[in-house]
């Protein structure tokens, strides 16, 4: 293994250096996030090499209108809010899901089956059901939302947060600014949508998208793959993750998102608004869904904390270049979800990165 | 830690499962896995599973998973 990891090494070193110039990878998903912090991997990568986390922690990509309307609806009566628990101490304007669970009916669920199960046991309540996630939980909460119709389970609807990864990966590209790469792709997301899905990154931007699982391994090894592409200029599509990711994906999984969600434009923290990058439930679906039963209307929030998670999660930043970081907000107080949730870029450098990593 | 994690099917029953990796259990759902079956290793992501995975896949999850000392919360834990 040690000879695997000396041979990445060698590779992107010698990609650095055949390129003449800084690399930059973005790796789009929190696990990896982690996962290079954990094992040290920035501090053996060759100096210019890069790494970027990108919008790849479902909890940090959530546009702040969206955490108000969930403690908005958080302080009804008539209803029990089932989250997953990451998102509980995400602060919005007036406190966080875990501020209110002492007063309002906020319960953690470890998938959406427990929050149906919820509705099933709470008759007198609606049960609202915090739908986030990439693709790994959009058919999670699907399969639900078809076992409620089925049921006629009236007291369930789902709040529909779930995002898509490719369409954020083209608007960051569509910046003209953007100083990325390549693609470390993410293994999960992948499992599902089938790593064939970032062909047309590869074809329409030129850039490099790798598959690969959260291993220090795999990861290096990915890296090193990116970069052996980059340095003969041949983007291409590749996974190293083959033990997980096929090339379709699940088809099962994107059938019953299709068959439930279509994909309509929404919001993302620090991105803005992109297109036909967020799912809603199709309108034989609209009874289960929060939206429509309570009217609810999705405002673009202003932030006035000083939090800067937007520049974060585009890569233009690292966490340490944010005058709050270590000083106003740290993952006992977090001011920004980039700090809140254990995938955070925010969170990694604060728990793994902090001295030892900071170039600046 | 947020990885999904890989477990052996011990019962299935419909699409209700139930499985097991490093000396725990819990319920799953193969709703999404049409070719999940009893013995199968798959991996399991908030509740469901997404995707089959190999004997050594999951061997070398389960060790890491086994470094990470939050393994207990890990099932609740959403991913990228
Ligand atoms: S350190 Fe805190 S305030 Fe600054 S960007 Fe990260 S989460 Fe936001």
């Amino acid at each position: 293994m040690l000879e695997r990891i000396e041979k990445a090494k060698d590779q992107m070193t010698a990609a650095c250096e055949a390129m003449g110039r800084p690399i930059n990878i973005m790796e789009v998903c929190g696990t990896h996030t982690v996962s290079i912090f954990r094992n040290g991997i920035r501090s053996v990568l060759p100096a210019g090499l890069r790494l970027l986390s990108g919008p790849g922690c479902p909890v940090c990509v959530t546009d702040q209108s969206y955490i108000d309307t969930v403690l908005r609806l958080a302080d009804r009566d008539d209803l029990l809010i089932a989250t997953y628990g990451d998102m509980i101490r995400v602060p919005g304007r007036g406190g966080s899901l875990e501020t209110k669970r002492a007063k309002a009916a906020v319960r953690v669920v470890l998938s959406s089956e427990d929050a149906l199960q919820l509705a099933r046991d709470n008759p007198s309540k609606v049960v609202v059901f915090i739908a986030v996630g990439f693709e790994t939980t959009a058919p999670a909460t699907a399969v639900v939302v078809k076992e409620a119709a089925a049921d006629s389970l009236e007291n369930f609807c789902i709040f529909s947060g779930h995002k898509l990864v490719v369409p954020a990966m083209r608007a960051l590209l569509s910046d003209k600014n953007n100083n990325i790469d390549a693609f470390l792709c993410p293994g999960h997301v992948s499992a599902i949508i089938g790593y064939g899905a970032f062909g047309e990154i590869v074809d329409n931007f030129g850039r490099p998208c790798v598959v690969a699982g959260f291993e220090a391994l795999q990861i290096m090894e990915g890296l090193a793959e990116i970069c052996r592409q980059l340095s003969c200029g041949e983007p291409e599509l590749k996974s190293v993750y083959t033990a997980v990711v096929t090339r379709d994906g699940n088809t099962a999984a994107q059938k019953i998102i299709d068959e439930c969600f279509e994909a309509v434009d929404g919001y993302w923290r620090g991105l803005g608004k992109i297109k036909k990058s967020t799912l809603r439930l199709r309108d034989e679906y609209g009874r289960f869904d929060a939206v429509q039963r309570f009217g609810l209307h999705e405002i673009p929030a202003e932030d006035t904390t000083g939090c800067r998670c937007g520049e974060v999660l585009c890569g233009l930043i690292e966490p340490p270049q944010c005058s709050l970081f270590e000083r106003a907000c740290s993952p006992e107080m977090p001011v920004g979800a980039c700090m809140v949730s254990s995938e955070g870029a925010c969170a990694a450098w604060f728990k793994y990165g902090r001295k030892r990593e900071c170039r600046k | 830690m947020c990885l999904a994690i890989p477990a052996r099917i011990v019962e299935l029953d419909g699409d209700r499962a139930v499985v097991e990796a490093m000396g725990n259990r819990w319920r799953a759902k193969t709703t999404l896995l049409p070719e999940a079956g009893i013995g199968k290793l798959v991996l399991v992501h908030a509740g469901f599973a997404i995707s089959l995975v190999d004997e050594q896949e999951a061997k070398e999850t389960w060790r890491l998973l086994a470094e990470i000392s939050e393994f207990n919360e890990t099932p609740n834990r959403l991913s990228g």
